[in-house]
């Protein structure tokens, strides 16, 4: 993985002294709250409803078992002994102090780590593919465009004040693992007929309260030309998107209000207008050099196949079945990627304790080349583990209550934090969340796989809008309702899921989701009939029967 | 209002030598010796003209076309960008295109709220006069300090600092040369 050189180190050392000095200049007084808000904000620290919030920056979902310790003790030293993975593959700490945060940003520079732009209107931490570089799917790894991107977009001095918070995700996989069509920006790396590799550029996608499915641009942008591309797209969105109402300030807005066509000509119009001496024309030396840091781990030669691993299987069948469901191909023989859920049952989805960082930490260490990814399904994957290890890994993580075999079934959900800690919230996520986990939980294997998303509001932290079941807390003369929507998704077939009907209460919602994926067993033609393909095909309507079949 | 300037050797506070006419108050003679700005509109509007032989200058609204000026800058000696909200960003793109597009070289000045946290940003993207907010206490030596936040930056920008993928090459390219 990337390690920062001496200007990375820098630069993150001096933005620590920037923010101390700005938090001291707050607690003395100097700053009100309205003019220091933009300023942590930018740094990742958020007022919530008990407390600050410190969202740090995970770039990619990449972290390596010092980095992680480092989470660890960070969350036991000035929090309550835990951490929350968000869907942005960062983690967020929901209890510290603000004067404290200074120097945990220290901490974190020491483990070449920052909460640099986790929040604020400007560009985000880049998210990709969690396999990436271990993908069996992938053509190239996107990990040293997720760098440069992140490095590009670091205090941006033109870009730091736009419309609205902007995010960007890279895949390099067909199958995409990343949401690119639901992000501002998406690039999906592809060939062109030469055999280059460069970038479909995909924008405006979003959820929140009006979501749209992102529009490509440009079927082909080179690597030289990447950043001046991204950099005219910025521009154009800088100066004309809508500043007049935050509902309506993010790009797809401007996207669709202009027309897509319309905003394509304006972004060629900005590119063809750069003069030479304003290119980026990043050197290759530099890509070259980035992209070193991200060269293969030293693989062993092994066999596509493990006795060890079909044994263990044989004998241990929680193992069994946990190997089915957790395990992601590798481009290695005799390697597999593994994804840890954060969802077993009983916990908040996405939040580990410090003691579990560290096992998994020490997992990473000894058993996936110090690799950990956290995914924007709010899991943690190892991203290189042999086969003949696996069991040994599986004991490891179930020791530490770690051991859950449900990734992308459905107690595998995405929730925001909803009530519990957002100030913005309508309703609560977590607590709907666990319900629907205990009565999915039994059932994971038998009914395969199933995206179930929730959100406390319709800011869509939860993603709502593209779980096959999306769940939607709102608020109804002060009671809480949850609307419920079906047919989403946020792969490479990306669609915006339909309303079911009125909001249900949320007593009701667990039974009536009960009723749903019962439907979904009487209508499937075989196991491998998926949720997603069953609703694709028998269209909505028996699934909204069952939901409102009360008797 | 404090009004520093970025100079040769750090950052001073000037005094005001320039005063904003609106199409309002465009009939008025501006008082002697001070330089006049007006919005954009009527800059470029040959029959719009100032009484008077004082120096003109052009104040941007956030929504104006700063590409407009191209023709002009040669002429000028002082282009106003204005931050009706610190949180409005298109100054920073303005300023960048008057600057690193179309190489003017006259003083860009910073007017609306403008405030110490912004500075360095704004001083990568070309400004180089700061009219602060009436609240904000920093002094030129507070400029200059903030101006100088970060030794390195990562992105090529309007005031030429080198970029860090810059150094890092010249370094490498400089070692291969020396051997
Ligand atoms: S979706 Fe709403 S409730 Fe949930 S975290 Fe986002 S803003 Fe808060």
């Amino acid at each position: 993985m990337y390690r920062y050189d001496e200007f990375d180190q820098g630069f993150v050392r001096d933005r620590v002294a920037q923010f101390r000095d700005q938090v001291s200049r707050r607690l003395s007084g100097e700053l009100d709250e309205a003019h220091f808000k933009p300023l942590r904000l930018q740094n990742g620290v958020y007022l919530q409803l008990h407390a600050y919030m410190l969202r740090v920056a995970i770039p990619y979902g990449q972290l390596s078992s010092v980095q992680l310790r480092t989470l660890a003790d960070i969350a036991d030293k000035y929090d309550k002994g835990y951490g929350h993975f968000t869907t942005r593959q960062n983690i967020q700490y929901n209890w510290i102090a603000l004067k404290d945060i200074p120097d945990v940003l220290e901490q974190l520079a020491t483990v070449e780590m920052h909460a640099i732009q986790t929040s604020g209107n400007c560009i985000r931490n880049v998210t990709s593919d969690q396999f990436a570089g271990a993908a069996a799917d992938e053509i190239e790894d996107p990990r040293p465009w997720c760098e440069i991107l992140r490095q590009w977009s670091m205090v941006h001095p033109e870009f730091a004040a736009l419309p609205r918070k902007f995010k960007i995700a890279v895949t390099a996989a067909e199958h995409d693992r990343a949401a690119v069509r639901v992000h501002d920006i998406g690039l999906h790396m592809k060939k062109n007929a030469a055999g280059e590799i460069g970038f479909e550029v995909i924008v405006g996608g979003g959820l929140g309260r009006t979501p749209y499915i992102g529009v490509t641009i440009k079927d082909w942008v080179s690597q030289a030309e990447l950043l001046d591309y991204l950099e005219a797209i910025m521009r154009v969105y800088n100066l004309h998107g809508r500043r007049d109402n935050k509902y309506k300030a993010r790009i797809k807005i401007l996207v669709n209000e202009l027309t897509p066509e319309e905003f394509t000509r304006q972004v060629e119009a900005e590119y063809a207008a750069q003069r030479d001496h304003e290119k980026i024309a990043l050197p290759q030396d530099e890509i070259d050099r980035i992209a070193a840091y991200f060269a293969p781990p030293a693989f062993e030669t092994l066999p596509e196949t493990s006795a060890a691993f079909e044994e263990a299987k044989a004998k241990d069948e929680a193992f069994a079945i946990w190997a089915e469901m957790n395990l992601q191909p590798h481009k290695v023989p005799g390697y597999t990627s593994v994804t840890i859920s954060l969802k077993p049952l009983g916990i908040a989805p996405g939040d580990a304790t410090s003691d579990q960082m560290r096992v998994m930490a020490d997992i990473a260490k000894a058993y996936s080349f110090d690799d950990i990814r956290v995914t924007h399904i709010q899991n943690l994957v190892l991203a290189h583990v042999k086969l003949d290890d696996l069991y040994n890994v599986f004991l490891a993580l179930d020791d530490a209550g770690l051991g859950a075999a449900n990734v992308d079934h459905g107690s595998d959900l995405i929730c925001c934090p909803g009530l519990d800690y957002c100030n913005l919230a309508n309703a609560r996520s977590i607590p709907v969340a666990m319900d629907i986990q205990n009565m999915l939980a039994p059932r994971d294997k038998e009914l395969g796989k199933l995206h179930i998303n929730i959100s406390g509001c319709i800011n869509a932290c939860g993603h709502h809008h593209v779980g096959h079941i999306g769940i939607l807390g709102v608020d109804k003369k002060g009671e809480e309702f949850y609307q419920i929507t079906f047919g989403g998704r946020a792969d490479e077939k990306a669609t915006i899921g339909d309303i079911a009907g009125p909001g249900l209460k949320q007593e009701d919602v667990t039974p009536a989701l009960a009723r749903v994926v019962d439907r979904y067993m009487a209508l499937r033609k075989s196991p491998d009939d998926a949720f997603i393909d069953v609703l694709e095909r028998e269209g909505h309507d028996p699934f909204k029967e069952a939901l409102y079949a009360a008797d | 209002m404090p009004l520093i300037k970025l100079t040769q050797k750090g950052a001073e506070a000037i005094a005001q030598s320039w005063t904003f006419m609106s199409l309002e108050n465009m009939d008025e003679t501006p008082p002697e010796g001070l330089g006049v700005t007006m919005p954009l509109a009527h800059y470029l509007d040959d029959s719009v003209q100032p009484i008077g032989t004082n120096s003109v200058g052009v104040r941007l609204a956030p929504d104006d076309d700063a590409s407009l000026l191209e023709p002009h800058l040669e002429s000028l000696q002082l282009i106003e960008i204005t931050f009706p909200k610190y949180v409005d960003g298109r100054g920073f793109s303005q300023a960048q295109l008057l600057r690193r597009r179309y190489g003017y070289t006259g003083e860009i000045r910073a007017v609306g709220q403008v405030l110490r946290d912004e500075i360095d940003k704004m001083v990568r993207c070309g400004f180089d006069a700061f009219e602060l907010s009436d609240d904000v206490n920093a002094p030129a030596d507070v400029v200059i300090k903030e101006a100088s936040r970060y030794a390195n930056v990562y992105q090529p920008a309007a005031n030429g600092a080198t970029p860090i993928f810059g150094l890092r090459h010249a370094r490498s390219r400089a070692r291969s040369t020396a051997q």
